[in-house]
């Protein structure tokens, strides 16, 4: 096994206050690392470092080691748009450029310069099926995206990430918008897409992080408390703390 | 008073004030169309303004007023769209920004009669320009950039930072996120402001009468060359518009009938003006289907 991302002593400040107090963590290829902890506790402002999206807030200082395959995320010489090329991201909320359906998919590859109508249609028709939407999307490829559903516009999301074939896929939330059937969709594509992707999924679902994720990391007011394979995690913690809210005693 | 009474109330009176408003508003324009509709024809329009005698049209103005749209449009747009997109996107909140803001709102409460002697003290006399519709313009453009900008700003801003983050995650440059994502989705807004602004233009009769001129000189409509001092296209030709003809009949006009021209022209300003709001938003909304495939 090889790590992907590794991070060490990872501190954030928003201006002067301090969100994040050193957080170690490392991230395997082709697992699914689940991030839990009540609201509040950093969980997705420590995800939010993996694609420097942080560096869309004004004031927000990050320190320590993070490194994708070796390199320094946060080296002056990363190109932050390769990075995020290379580190995909799906949203809490779905949600989808007012374009078509089609024209979301294939905006990535658009980008890269790929031409050939052949080449894009079969990207939209893996990558939506893979999310598990082409049958409901097939026939309307070319109407906006915004006129589905939460639950299809999040797939559609998904597919989109999906195209430019990223290394990595960070999940923000992704179904605590999203009614059950379609969380249950959206898990769908996750158990189908994890032998070929490294995922990073933060949610407040517990049973959602029991049912999919490899390994879990239990992060509590911007520390990280505990981080084992999701199994052991669940069973047998080792922290009091991560027991009780396994167990529902606070968060 | 129970809840239910003091609802009633309440929607009672602002249906009352709506009515208000819709019957001042029907008021001024049911006026001015039935004052003016009777005096257009085909000869109102195409022909040219007499001096002294009664039969004279409004072409020439009814043309500048258009033409210098245009060019004030042209002008203003760009700047306004550069600015909208630096304040919205680009701009980080410190006192800078804030002093910028400050100077807008400053500058777009400024009278028009000001902006039109500045015009005139610095384009018109200092630059050389002489009475002539690019001194109109760019006067014009002081007066609307401020508005334009605001509207701009605020349409970008409404879009929701989700699209801004669904970009950046996706790997796209800011410039690119602005480009292919946000400027499609305000486009409504951003047509809202070009026709409150072209509206502006239109209606602006003050800061144009000592830069674009009073006087509406003979000029070719068939000669395409701008530089040709006849030329319809020449931009530096002293250009007498509609609204400052409206003024100056009323003011100064010894035609004998320059009330029906003046009542003629108010109307046709109106339809105008009515013309492009309803060309620019369907134009607007065409466009904003075709880049965002809504229905």
């Amino acid at each position: 096994m090889s790590s992907v991302i590794t991070t060490e002593d990872v501190h954030l400040y928003y201006g002067e206050t301090e969100a994040l107090h050193g957080i170690n963590l490392n991230f395997e290829k082709n697992e699914i690392t689940a991030l839990i902890g009540p609201s509040g506790c950093g969980k997705s402002t420590y995800l939010r470092c993996l694609n420097r999206m942080n560096d869309l807030i004004p004031n927000t200082t990050v320190t320590g080691s993070l490194k994708l395959n070796g390199q320094d995320i946060y080296s002056p010489n990363t190109d932050v748009v390769n990075l995020r090329k290379r580190v995909g991201m799906l949203f809490q909320q779905p949600n989808p450029f007012p374009l078509s359906v089609y024209e979301n998919v294939v905006y990535g590859l658009r980008l890269e310069g790929v031409k050939d109508k052949q080449r894009l249609d079969e990207r939209v028709e893996t990558t939506l099926k893979q999310a598990a939407i082409w049958d409901e999307v097939k026939d309307s490829l070319h109407k906006s995206a915004l006129a589905f559903s939460g639950g299809q516009q999040q797939r559609i999301c998904v597919a989109r990430v999906l195209a430019v074939e990223p290394d990595i896929i960070l999940m923000d939330e992704p179904t605590s918008a999203l009614d059950p059937i379609s969380s249950a969709k959206i898990e769908d594509t996750l158990a189908a897409i994890r032998s070929d992707y490294t995922i990073i999924i933060v949610t407040h679902n517990m049973q959602q992080a029991s049912r999919i994720s490899d390994k879990t990391a239990f992060l509590l007011n911007g520390n990280l408390i505990e981080f084992d394979n999701t199994e052991k995690m669940f069973m047998r913690p080792d922290r009091q703390e991560t027991s009780d809210y396994l167990n529902g005693k606070f968060g | 008073m129970n809840p239910k009474r003091s609802n009633q109330i309440a929607t009672g009176t602002i249906f009352g004030l709506v009515v208000i408003v819709v019957l001042i508003l029907i008021g001024l324009i049911g006026y001015i169309l039935f004052n003016g509709v009777p005096n257009i024809s085909w000869h109102f329009i195409t022909a040219e303004a007499q001096a002294f005698s009664a039969g004279g049209g409004i072409r020439d103005q009814l043309f500048n007023s258009l033409y210098l749209l245009i060019l004030t449009l042209l002008i203003s747009f760009p700047i306004a769209l550069g600015a909208g997109i630096y304040l919205s996107e680009y701009a980080s909140d410190n006192w800078i920004t804030n002093v910028i803001r400050t100077m807008i709102e400053v500058l777009s409460s400024l009278p028009s009669v000001v902006v039109g002697l500045f015009g005139y003290l610095l384009f018109v006399i200092k630059f050389g320009f002489g009475f002539s519709i690019l001194a109109g313009a760019i006067a014009l453009t002081f007066f609307n950039l401020p508005l334009l900008t605001r509207q701009i700003e605020e349409s970008l801003r409404t879009v929701p930072n989700l699209q801004r983050e669904a970009g950046m995650s996706l790997g796209l440059s800011s410039w690119k996120t602005v480009t292919g994502i946000i400027l499609p989705a305000a486009l409504p807004g951003i047509i809202t402001g070009i026709i409150l602004c072209a509206g502006r233009v239109f209606g602006e009769a003050a800061a144009l009468i000592y830069t674009a001129g009073q006087s509406a000189p003979v000029v070719d409509y068939l000669n395409f060359n701008p530089l040709s001092p006849t030329s319809f296209l020449n931009p530096m030709r002293p250009a007498e518009t509609l609204a400052v003809h409206i003024w100056k009949l009323n003011t100064e006009g010894v035609t004998p009938d320059a009330h029906q021209i003046s009542s003629g022209a108010s109307a046709v300003l109106i339809i105008v003006i009515l013309i492009f709001n309803l060309g620019a938003r369907a134009l607007g909304s065409y466009t904003y289907r075709k880049m965002t495939a809504t229905k």
